[in-house]
């Protein structure tokens, strides 16, 4: 495990290194301002990989359905913005993140109690049953045609989102700070070091009397909560709601990034989606069949060769180059 | 009354006919996943494979229909001999994270290749004469199409379990699953017993994508809209076991087919929730070994 894993014994100050993402977030908003609704989409999308990063890296929890609550997230979003009149930005965030910490405990009660192949179900079960809900209640969410009208005020009545996406790309960061700055304390806490004690062995875990079930929920639910978020936020700087965000591909694509990065490494969450959404920007658009021919030869060999992802062959690297004489 | 009685008969009647189909389609699945425990979310792959294989051998290479639907079988099983030796192979200790990710980037590279071959639009199936017309049967009449694939899915089913219950390698398959270990150590060489029930299980799904090309339509997104349905039958069925997904098929088959018939405005929302309410109840499925 390398230092960035973190764990109890690992040192839990800030290193310099950490403000690297920041400083190349600040850096290019000043640098590439044609490119700030790219870059506001890539935030999200750390936020929403490192959400899924906490369960499937630290707790190893497999699944296949987190749209399920950035999707809720979302709609709950897009709902109160078009059709219940509820233009304010905190609110609508505040209202997302409730519904998927609400949704996460709910079915992360459920489920947890499941193994492999059936927990891996049901996650797909429980995000089916929400798009079967999001395209069948036409009235409120638009259905197959998608929900837009989406109306967002100022945030605090003072930073109006502009049409180059100035606000929504600084409003995007800061959320995300806040989220990495909890993702990152819980990590680097005792309550973190049990997750990956779960992950590891957790028969051991539980002769020494760890409560296994109640930290696996907990942590679903916060990681159910931070995607809530990252999906209000998507509808809130698209101004639109559509079904992907519930999608199985979509649920795909995200797994897709966060291995590209590097998985239970914070900071894989943020190499994936940078490394995946400017690649998808610059070359799907040309080429459709070719993207997903690459996506899925990608991965093949992410998981026959580099299971550390980009950060894991760096590491590998470094690790080489400090070892020479 | 009368009305009401001939729906429920038409219902079941296309619901087992679907029912079949996913049948034949998943109990490959049922099997790699109970005796390698590998977790192949790319099992419809093989069945889209097995459609495309029968689509174009009859309408580009005028293909006759048994032919065209033993090629379906026999390609998709050949093809997945070079994928198991190659590839999966080298995951069957992986972890299900791994094996995960491994099949999805498998469903990718089809999507792909196949929307690049085909277009993305449905194939058409060119059924033959005599499977065109109706069949008459106590008095009512039903689709030929239909009759032969319960008929035909009934006798794979037979001659399947026969394989399993009564012939040597059936007893070295169930010999496996129960203890991987022991049957390595009296002699039975699992690697190669791994390959021909992969082959076998692949195989069958490609013959199931074929001979339900016109029910359950090929296109390039198959294994991505289809994955849900072959993992609820595997789940619900319990891995492993040949009876378990075969019930969970049948159950499935006539309760989507219900749902669309009286219920169109729910879709397959309550296929979920009873999925859901099933797996929560008994969570290695009806069947499983370990319930």
């Amino acid at each position: 495990m390398s230092a960035h894993a973190g764990g109890y014994s690992a040192d839990p100050r800030i290193r310099w290194i950490e403000s690297l993402p920041w400083i190349v977030a600040i850096a290019a908003f000043f640098a590439l301002p044609e490119y700030l609704s790219l870059g506001a989409r890539i935030l999200i999308y750390i936020l929403y990989a490192l959400s899924l990063d906490l369960i499937v890296g630290y707790a190893g929890i497999i699944t296949l359905g987190h749209s399920a609550y950035f999707g809720l997230g979302a709609y709950i979003a897009g709902i109160l913005a078009a059709k219940a009149g509820i233009s304010d930005p905190m609110v609508q965030l505040a209202a997302a993140a409730a519904a998927g910490a609400l949704l996460g405990i709910s079915t992360g009660a459920i489920i947890l109690r499941t193994k492999a192949l059936t927990l891996l179900m049901l996650t797909l079960a429980i995000t089916s049953v929400l798009l079967e809900i999001a395209n069948k209640a036409t009235t409120l969410t638009g259905g197959a045609d998608g929900l837009s009208g989406v109306v967002v005020a100022p945030i605090l009545g003072l930073f109006r989102f502009d049409i180059f996406g100035k606000t929504a790309y600084l409003y995007c960061l800061l959320v995300l700070l806040l989220g990495w700055w909890l993702v990152r304390k819980m990590i680097y806490s005792p309550f973190g070091t049990s997750l990956t004690g779960v992950r590891e062995n957790s028969l051991r875990m539980h002769a020494i009397g760890a409560p296994v079930y109640w930290r696996l929920v907990l942590v679903y639910t916060l990681s159910a909560t931070i995607a809530g978020v990252a999906g209000g936020l998507i509808t809130q700087t698209n101004q639109f709601v559509g079904l992907n965000v519930l999608s199985f591909e979509s649920a795909g694509e995200l797994l897709v990034m966060l291995i590209l990065g590097g998985v239970g490494r914070i900071y894989g969450a943020f190499v994936g989606p940078v490394a995946y959404l400017i690649a998808q920007d610059f070359l799907a658009k040309q080429f459709p069949e070719y993207w997903y021919f690459g996506i899925g030869t990608m991965l093949v060999l992410v998981v026959m060769f580099a299971r550390g992802g980009i950060l894991g062959i760096l590491d590998g690297s470094l690790v080489k180059l400090r070892s020479r004489p | 009354m009368e009305a009401f009685f001939a729906s429920l008969v038409s219902v079941a009647f296309h619901g087992a006919a679907l029912g079949m189909i996913l049948y034949v389609i998943s109990v490959g699945l049922s099997v790699t996943m109970g005796l390698m425990g590998f977790a192949n979310l790319a099992h419809g792959v093989f069945a889209m494979a097995g459609g495309y294989v029968l689509t174009t051998a009859i309408s580009r290479f005028g293909a006759p229909y048994p032919l065209a639907l033993a090629l379906a079988f026999a390609l998709v099983a050949a093809a997945s001999v070079v994928l198991e030796r190659l590839l999966y192979s080298r995951l069957y200790a992986a972890s299900d994270l791994e094996q995960v990710l491994f099949t999805i980037g498998l469903i990718f590279i089809a999507v792909a290749v196949a929307r690049f071959i085909y277009g993305t639009l449905q194939q058409p199936v060119v059924l033959p004469d005599y499977l065109k017309g109706q069949f008459p049967l106590l008095g009512r009449d039903f689709p030929a199409y239909r009759v032969f694939i319960i008929v035909f899915s009934a006798v794979m089913v037979a001659l399947l379990w026969f394989g399993v219950e009564r012939t040597r390698w059936g007893a070295m398959v169930r010999a496996t699953v129960d203890n991987r270990a022991m049957a390595q150590s009296v002699g039975i060489n699992t690697k190669r017993l791994f390959t021909l029930t992969f082959a076998l299980g692949s195989g069958l799904a490609g013959l199931g994508g074929g001979l339900g090309a016109e029910i359950i339509a090929i296109q390039p997104s198959y294994p991505f809209e289809n994955l849900v349905y072959f993992l609820v039958v595997v789940s619900v069925g319990g891995l492993g076991s040949l009876r378990g997904p075969f019930v969970a098929a049948l159950l499935i088959g006539i309760a989507d087919t219900a749902c669309k018939y009286w219920l169109p405005q729910y879709g397959a929302f309550p296929i979920y929730v009873a999925t859901i309410a099933i797996l929560l109840w008994r969570p290695s499925g009806l069947f499983g070994r370990h319930a």
